[in-house]
């Protein structure tokens, strides 16, 4: 019931969201015809206008808009890729930016969960030093830094990858590294922290003085409630992932949606940065949801009315 | 017993989330084709494939693969010679070409193409329907611009008729030395009118595409490729070189190097796609070829604004740009300099030298016009684009207006559409702007100064520079015509001075001609694809 009931308030607040950036996409300064060289005549910008029902009020653009998605779940034509639509263009580039996202992520579950685990355990002692000194470092250091350095030694000097585009499996290794890093440390910091608070709770205590073992301590009683911490921030991350990343898809020339997110608001492409302002906002929402189901498995003592 | 369970435990989300990811994502979204014989690296992604849609060099560069005009464009020297038309006749006044199509000519997909497609595509340029933003390469024709604009509802009116099945009749409006380059752009192709009225805006998404040109289009994928195969059926298929070629949209330049280096790719044509860093060390190498093109760069003024109102100021400031420094500081690319905004090498015409670098000169115009040693000047703004490039060369400029001249300049660095939004709406003082000749001819460059061309952008209206443009135009003798450009070129960078031109662009590709060949330097960076091919097995 109270799922269902959020489900229900996300359509209004996707609305909001869709006039929001409908409106702040309008105010913006250019067009998304001006270009550097003006048509020879004033009455083409109109022709082109009119082709996008540009020449329209914003409330009967914005209803327009409304009704196209309502009616055909239709996102408009792209105003820069004339040939595409918007759901062409994401049809295209989702499958790829969600492989990428997903590989990162459990790149970043795989390698920052444990990570976050054996420091925490380790905790004073050198593993935890080297093992939170990285995760810093990861979180730190931003892909543009760490996408020319991998590429620079993996690819061009020892020649083991290559360099970029998306076409085999050796290809999806250096982007997933590189994108998967920083959520890597993220989250090994988080179970880091997590595993800390956890033990110190009153119910380690309690447990640890009816005599249970150090390790099924660890394992099977403070693991479940240190990893919430990271359950939380795994559905706003994931939202990223799976939505690409601009800096990453630039670097290898991925062909997914992440370049689109920032493209688009530049090229003023306005039901481009509309649809994927819905289409991000929608992926929140539906992450945010799952994380609080999976705080209900996690946690006895959570529980939503 | 302990340990594995602690492994178990531990890598269950890694594993559960990598089979979500691994399993279905990677089959469908890796797709590894057979290599093609010639991967270009072409720059940005395409906007569009249509020929009457298409603006940017990227698109025209793979269009020019796939469709035709009644002429096409010599690899070698990037003039027209005869492409769909076997030959042209032209009236004694100038104004009137018939075109006889070869009568071999079939679609890709076996149709024939007749004169009635070629008033089908061009009446498609000129419909207000297909917003064509180039629609203007038409208005050259009769009743072109007037049906373009709606004055006119019926193309049958416009200058462009089939006398019959071969034969094509064209009327324009003036003598236009240039129209047959004309016949050789993107505009001007010929479409496939069944597949369009079949499929709509969605056409270019038909496959098979019928074309008219030496490939056909075999693979579109956004940001990933397009790839075209030759077209047998092309009238000159023998001469087409390459059977496979694969276009790559990359857009960041060490990815493009790096790509080319590994040999993932074979051509990189773009000179934004040099790394910058690396320019001084490519520039010498055998690979890189740079050579002159059609396009300037040059500083508007904004005239409608004071103290810019006055020619003296936009000269003075103009004699006080040491062009070479900017060269050989900032641009780095073997760009010669320049004072006249028409560039050298253009057809049937001698540019006219503007204002040379001449600080004293310009002290001096400046005192006279009421500033000496810059007292009294107003701190102004130059406006320019976010580009790495665009600031240097602002920040340069600004040094020497204030050490020539005494002047403040301010740097006004504003995003791509912005940036063209405010030039176009006359909302700057001074500003960086360029122009690359769209065919290869003075009109190009000089007709853009007139009093109501969109592309003015400096409020510079001058009855008398408008009344030689026109006089340019109506003239059929090219060396008269030739002689009417250059008084107005005087006035235009040497009297009144709107626009003070600093430097020609250069074309810059690379590619090692021990494996590829076919690619030419010439003036407008156009390298029809027919003629491209691989010399020694990949």
């Amino acid at each position: 019931m109270y799922f269902f009931r959020r489900i229900l308030f996300a359509i209004p607040l996707l609305l909001v969201i869709s006039a929001v950036a409908f409106v702040l996409v309008h105010l913006a300064p250019g067009s998304p015809f001006d270009r550097e060289r003006v048509p020879a005549s004033p009455e083409i910008e109109r022709h082109l206008q009119a082709a996008y029902h540009l020449d329209e009020p914003i409330w009967k653009q914005y209803l327009r808009y409304l009704y196209g998605l309502a009616a055909h779940g239709d996102f408009g034509p792209s105003m820069k890729y004339r040939n595409h639509s918007v759901n062409d263009i994401i049809a295209q580039g989702l499958p790829v930016s969600v492989t990428l996202g997903a590989l990162a992520f459990s790149f970043a579950l795989g390698l920052g969960l444990p990570a976050g685990f054996f420091a925490a355990a380790r905790r004073g002692r050198w593993p935890d030093y080297a093992g939170s000194f990285l995760a810093m470092l990861a979180v730190c250091v931003p892909g543009l830094v760490i996408a020319p350095l991998l590429i620079m030694g993996l690819a061009v000097k020892l020649q083991w990858l290559p360099v970029a585009l998306w076409e085999s499996p050796p290809h999806v290794i250096l982007p997933t590294l590189t994108l998967g890093l920083y959520f890597a440390g993220q989250v090994a910091r988080l179970m880091r922290e997590g595993m800390l608070n956890a033990m110190q709770a009153e119910f380690i205590t309690a447990a640890r003085s009816k005599g249970l073992g150090e390790n099924e301590l660890l394992f099977k009683h403070a693991f479940r409630i240190a990893v919430l911490p990271v359950v939380s921030y795994a559905g706003p991350m994931l939202a990223d992932l799976l939505t690409g990343s601009f800096i990453i898809e630039n670097i290898f020339q991925i062909p997914g949606i992440g370049v689109f997110l920032v493209n688009s608001s530049l090229n003023r492409d306005y039901n481009m940065v509309i649809g994927l302002a819905l289409l991000y906002a929608i992926l929140l929402i539906g992450l945010n949801l799952v994380v609080d189901f999976a705080y209900t498995l996690l946690d006895p003592r959570v529980k939503y009315e | 017993m302990l340990l594995s369970e602690r492994a178990r435990r531990l890598l269950f989300p890694a594993r559960f989330f990598f089979l979500l990811a691994a399993g279905p994502g990677l089959g469908g979204c890796l797709r590894h084709d057979p290599p093609a014989e010639v991967t270009i690296i072409n720059g940005a992604e395409p906007e569009s494939l249509d020929p009457e849609i298409i603006t940017g060099q990227p698109e025209m560069r793979i269009v020019e693969g796939l469709f035709e005009g009644l002429m096409r464009l010599d690899p070698e020297t990037a003039r027209a010679i005869p492409g769909l038309a076997e030959r042209y006749e032209l009236s004694p006044d100038g104004k009137v070409y018939t075109f006889h199509l070869r009568t071999n000519l079939v679609w890709s997909t076996g149709e024939p193409i007749r004169a009635e497609d070629v008033v089908y595509s061009w009446h498609r340029a000129l419909n207000p329907d297909t917003a064509s933003e180039y629609a203007g390469q038409l208005y050259y024709i009769k009743n072109g611009e007037e049906y373009n604009t709606g004055k006119l509802k019926d193309p049958a009116l416009v200058g462009v008729r089939a006398l019959d099945d071969y034969t094509v009749r064209v009327e324009l409006n003036q003598p236009t030395a240039f129209f047959i380059d004309l016949c050789a752009f993107p505009t001007l192709y010929v479409v496939p009118r069944r597949t369009i009225e079949q499929y709509g805006d969605a056409w270019i998404k038909a496959r098979p595409l019928p074309s008219s040109g030496p490939f056909e289009l075999v693979d579109w994928r956004l940001n990933d490729k397009v790839r075209v195969k030759k077209n047998p059926r092309y009238w000159d298929a023998a001469n087409t070189r390459a059977q496979l070629v694969d276009f790559l949209p990359i857009t960041s330049p060490s990815t493009a190097f790096n790509l080319y280096e590994q040999g993932r790719a074979d051509v990189v044509w773009d000179k934004n796609l040099v790394p910058a860093e690396l320019l001084d060390v490519l520039m010498n190498r055998p690979d890189v070829h740079h050579f002159d093109y059609l396009g300037t760069s040059f500083i508007r003024f904004n005239v409608t604004r004071k103290p810019f109102d006055d020619p003296r100021v936009r000269r003075a400031l103009g004699m006080a740009v040491d062009r070479q420094r900017l060269v050989d500081k900032i641009i780095r690319g073997g760009e010669h300099i320049t004072t006249s905004l028409v560039p050298a090498g253009t057809a049937n015409y001698n540019p006219v030298p503007g204002l040379a670098y001449n600080p004293e000169a310009a002290r001096t115009l400046l005192a006279e016009a009421g500033f000496p040693g810059g007292k009294g000047f107003p701190r102004f703004e130059f406006l320019g684009t976010t580009a790495k490039l665009g600031e240097d060369v602002a920040v340069e400029l600004q040094q020497m207006w204030r050490d020539n001249l005494g002047l403040n300049m301010t740097l006004h660095p504003l995003e791509w559409k912005v940036y063209l939004s405010s030039e176009a709406h006359l909302d700057y003082d001074v500003a960086g702007a360029s122009w690359i000749g769209d065919y290869n001819d003075a009109q190009t460059f000089l007709g853009m100064f007139t009093s109501e061309d969109g592309n003015n952008q400096t409020g510079w209206k001058n009855p008398r520079y408008d009344a030689l443009i026109h006089a340019a135009g109506e003239q059929a003798d090219l060396v008269a015509r030739a002689k009417i450009f250059e008084e107005a070129e005087t006035l235009l960078v040497r009297d009144e001075a709107p626009i003070v031109p600093t430097y020609n662009y250069k074309g810059v590709n690379y590619f090692n001609t021990n494996r590829i060949q076919g690619i030419h330097p010439n003036l407008l960076d156009d390298h029809p694809l027919r003629a491209i091919h691989r010399v020694s097995p990949p």
